[in-house]
């Protein structure tokens, strides 16, 4: 079976089915031995006036531009210009990035800095210069691929790959006759001189398969399954949308099981006696005003402060106590009438007094730790004293 | 030792000038040939290594980066060692087809292809650590600033991010080099071949490819390009990575030396992989005539100047340390040379410092058997130099309450060993698949490959009457 297999492989191997031949010539072709022959041969073809012709050789030989009357290589403009264009990138990206669409200090530098920009501006640079030299070297300038050019497959370029040198002239070229290149040639030192014919799929309007337009294609439409097949895979499979891996972590989300519990829960409850930031339990709960001993305000006058605690009385004791403090606030009639903050108990009271009401209550006023925090209730107390203040204010207090 | 004429003499770069036919063969004939013995010995070695690798890297990336020995205050270790010695590695090949091409040192076209090879198997072997070493590596996606739905870029501010770029503009770039160097020998290969399956590759492999001198002007002008802008990539690249650790504030990493420091041992050690390599594959495919005596009596003088280089860094680390009068300086340096990772030290001072100085002598430079003992040892030294600086640096650090020894686990010896196995295969099988001479470039070198007359366009004596 395998051993079938094999013989079918070898001979598909060994078969010869080289693509036949038109009979429309390309170009005459010949041969040479020696780099010398060859150079002064394609410097009489040029001097003759010939323009379609090429020289074939293993490798460069030294001089052969001059002979052949080719001008310098131009390919040097195209790196130039993608190796500017590779900078002028790294730096605009490099600065949009970390100086306009998210700022972000680090080590307190500028948000774009440019000694620490240069080295992948650099990078960059030599990576667009590169592949455009490349990229530029074979298909702008060398028109690979040529896979179908009429020379291969043929036994003048087996010749020309090893060790002989060659030169074909164009048959479009004006000066193109079959006698008169043979003579040229001959009398050059050509030791052969060969005809080369197009290939039936050089001249037949059909697509060959190795048409640029047709690999371009395959390459366009692999690319963009690639990409297509890999993002509804991540997306099927994973539930991941393109761009969002970072969602994907290690975590348990809220009301997921989890096997890592004994109880399966991936909530769990807080341990015994935790305490939640910004809730310490209050020393004096229900206990009466003489014993409290509370130290002063924490907070420090401020114009902030201030602000803080006008906001919080407005929103959570202006409604009975007024927004003065006076007792007379919206919900006159619903409520029992709160006496004034303005009287001598209260202006005499310490601030601790103050916060004991608020956070214990005090008769049928209820406890307002839950609505507000520590320091938002010491603000209010400020607030308070600024505004007994206001009411009693001396004339000389007042600013200027 | 006497006088001798062949010191002066510029000695042919290939012996005996064999016909351009036969370099072809000879060149030609290991991709031809079904593989040997040796060859399969050494493939089953390597592909085992491998597979150690690669159950170790599946360990790594199932468990996580727990499998390792680092931890507090050794967080960096084999993984960064191991990815800075082969990046290192991979050094060689550029210098050598690169900056060798510009100072037109034409022995380099012996060796250039396959230290070409090297570069870009040891810059993949390199480029899996740091990647596995992120924890998460299917994100290694965000390692290239990629639109998310947080907004946020890579910080273009961290050694960290330049490396990236660094090693992967390096990789593209030696990697689009070997290729173009490739087709035309490409094209040699597939006028040579009898067989239809091997034409078709090669055929579809080499482009086309036409040898048209037209086409070979631009192509000569364009390896210049890639020469000249590979030339100063080469360097960068260790230079950023040098400064993955230089720009932090570790004794023993903040130095400023450390940019030549690192290019000189990258070199250093890629050179005594090359030539390591190169004794063994010279011989085995017999092509002592083609990869000279003389070429790696040239690779000795290069590693005997880059060690010295390296050994003088060394020496400045220690004069800086006391000059600076900075006692956490001093500290780290002395810890090193007498601490608990003394052997450590005295191994890579020895191996890459001290033996290297045998290629002061020609006897030893152009004998084989020494030759490949002291290059092995410079492999082993540069792979200490980088431990050195690594884990000796972080394991005692500022705070001794929390100084720690570095001890590998089995996983971190597996990748180890699987990063060689890695290399080596990919090596292997280039061997038997590609021409790892440039069949072109050596016979452009040969003795009267070269036209010994320049003319101009002229129509054969017609102007003269
Ligand atoms: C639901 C209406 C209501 C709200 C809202 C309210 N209080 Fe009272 N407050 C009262 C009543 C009624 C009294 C009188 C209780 C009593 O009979 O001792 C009182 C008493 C007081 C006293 C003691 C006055 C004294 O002379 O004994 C202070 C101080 C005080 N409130 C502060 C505040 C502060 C500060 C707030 C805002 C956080 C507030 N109250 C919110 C109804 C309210």
């Amino acid at each position: 079976m395998i051993k079938k297999l094999l013989d079918k492989v070898k001979e598909f191997d060994t078969k010869d089915d080289t693509e036949p031949r038109s009979k429309k010539l390309y170009g005459l072709a010949a041969l040479y031995n020696t780099p010398n022959e060859i150079i002064e041969a394609a410097a009489v073809v040029a001097g003759k006036g010939y323009e379609k012709f090429d020289v074939y050789t293993p490798y460069p030989l030294h001089g052969m531009d001059d002979a052949m009357g080719l001008g310098k290589p131009k390919i040097g403009f195209l790196s130039f210009t993608f190796g500017l264009i590779g900078t002028c990138s790294a730096l605009l990206m490099i600065g949009w990035m970390m100086g306009i669409d998210y700022p972000n200090i680090i080590g307190g530098k500028p948000f774009f800095a440019l000694p620490s920009s240069i080295p992948i501006t650099f990078e960059l640079t030599v990576l667009l210069t590169g592949i455009a030299t490349v990229l530029g070297l074979l298909i702008l300038f060398s028109k690979m691929p040529k896979l179908n050019s009429p020379l291969n497959d043929t036994e003048f370029m087996n010749n020309v790959s090893s060790d002989k040198y060659g030169i074909v002239i164009r048959t479009n070229d004006d000066k193109f006759t079959e006698d008169t290149v043979k003579n040229l040639y001959l009398s050059t030192g050509a030791y052969d001189v060969q005809e080369i014919f197009y290939r039936e799929s050089n001249l037949t309007t059909k697509t060959p398969i190795f048409e640029k337009k047709f690999i371009g294609a395959i390459i366009g439409t692999a690319v963009i399954t690639a990409v297509v097949s890999y993002f509804t895979i991540n997306y099927v499979l994973y539930d991941i949308q393109p761009f969002d891996w970072m969602w994907m972590q290690a975590r348990i989300n809220s009301q997921s099981k989890s096997d890592f519990f004994p109880n399966k829960s991936g909530m769990c409850p807080p341990v015994n006696g935790t305490v939640a930031k910004g809730f310490l339990p209050y020393d004096y709960k229900g206990m009466p005003d003489s014993s409290v001993k509370l130290l002063a305000n924490p907070l420090a006058v401020s114009k902030s402060v201030l602000e803080r605690g006008q906001d919080r009385f407005n929103i959570y004791c202006s409604p009975c106590h007024g927004y003065f403090g006076e007792g007379d606030g919206r919900m006159k009639g619903l409520f029992p009438k709160p006496p004034t903050l303005h009287s001598v108990k209260v202006t005499s009271w310490t601030d601790g007094n103050i916060y004991h009401v608020i956070t214990n209550g005090q008769n049928v006023m209820p406890s307002y730790a839950e609505q507000v925090s520590r320091d938002d209730r010491w603000a209010i107390i400020h607030y308070i004293r600024a505004l007994q203040k206001s009411k009693n204010a001396k004339e000389e207090e007042l600013p200027k | 030792m006497s006088l001798d004429a062949t010191y002066t003499k510029e000695l042919p770069l290939v012996e005996n000038n064999p016909p351009l036919k036969e370099l072809d063969e000879i060149i030609a004939l290991p991709t031809e040939t079904k593989p040997n013995k040796g060859w399969w010995i050494a493939f089953g070695i390597s592909s085992t290594a491998l597979l150690i690798g690669g159950v170790s890297l599946f360990l790594t990336i199932y468990y996580g980066i727990g499998m390792w020995g680092n931890n507090q205050p050794v967080g960096w270790a084999f993984g960064i060692v191991n990815f800075v010695f082969w990046i290192g590695i991979g050094h060689a090949g550029t210098l050598i087809s690169a900056i060798l091409y510009l100072f037109r040192q034409r022995w380099r076209t012996g060796i250039a292809r396959f230290a070409e090879a090297m570069t870009i198997f040891a810059v993949m072997t390199a480029g899996i650590f740091p990647i596995i070493h992120t924890g998460r590596p299917w994100l290694a996606g965000y390692l290239i600033p990629l639109p998310n739905q947080n907004g946020v870029w890579v910080n273009f501010m961290s050694p960290l991010l330049w490396d990236v770029f660094a090693v992967s503009t390096y990789f593209t770039i030696s990697f689009l080099f070997w290729g173009i160097g490739l087709i035309p020998d490409l094209a040699t290969l597939r006028d040579k071949t009898t067989s239809k399956i091997k034409k078709n590759i090669y055929k579809v492999l080499s482009l086309g490819w036409t040898n048209s001198n037209r086409n070979w002007s631009t192509y000569e002008r364009a390896y210049l390009i890639l020469a000249g802008i590979s030339t100063p990539l080469v360097l960068s690249v260790h230079t950023i990575v040098s400064f993955d650790f230089a720009v932090s504030v570790i004794p023993g990493w903040h130095t400023t030396i450390f940019p030549p420091y690192f290019v000189a041992g990258a070199i250093f050690s890629g050179f005594g992989m090359v030539a390591t390599v190169l004794i063994i594959v010279r011989k085995v495919f017999n092509m002592q005539h083609i990869i000279t005596i003389d070429h790696l009596e040239k690779m000795n003088k290069i590693l005997l100047a880059t060690g010295m280089m390296v050994g003088f860094a060394y020496g400045i680390e220690f004069f800086i340390a006391w000059y600076s009068a900075n006692t956490f300086e001093q500290f780290t340096f002395i810890n090193r040379a007498f601490g608990p990772y003394a052997w450590a030290y005295w191994i890579m001072v020895s191996c890459n410092v001290i033996f290297p100085q045998l290629f002061w002598f020609r006897k030893v430079r152009r004998s084989i058997p020494i030759t490949m003992v002291l290059v092995i040892l410079v492999n082993v030294g540069m792979w200490f130099e980088r431990f050195v600086i690594i884990v000796t640096s972080l394991h005692r650090d500022f705070l001794p309450s929390s100084w720690a020894m570095f001890t590998p686990t089995l996983t971190d010896l597996g990748l180890l060993l699987g990063s060689f196995g890695f290399f080596f295969t990919f090596l292997l099988l280039f061997l038997k698949t590609l021409p790892l001479v440039s069949m072109s470039e050596i016979k452009a070198v040969v003795e009267g490959a070269q036209p010994t007359i320049h003319p101009h366009p002229h129509s054969n004596g017609q102007h003269k009457d």
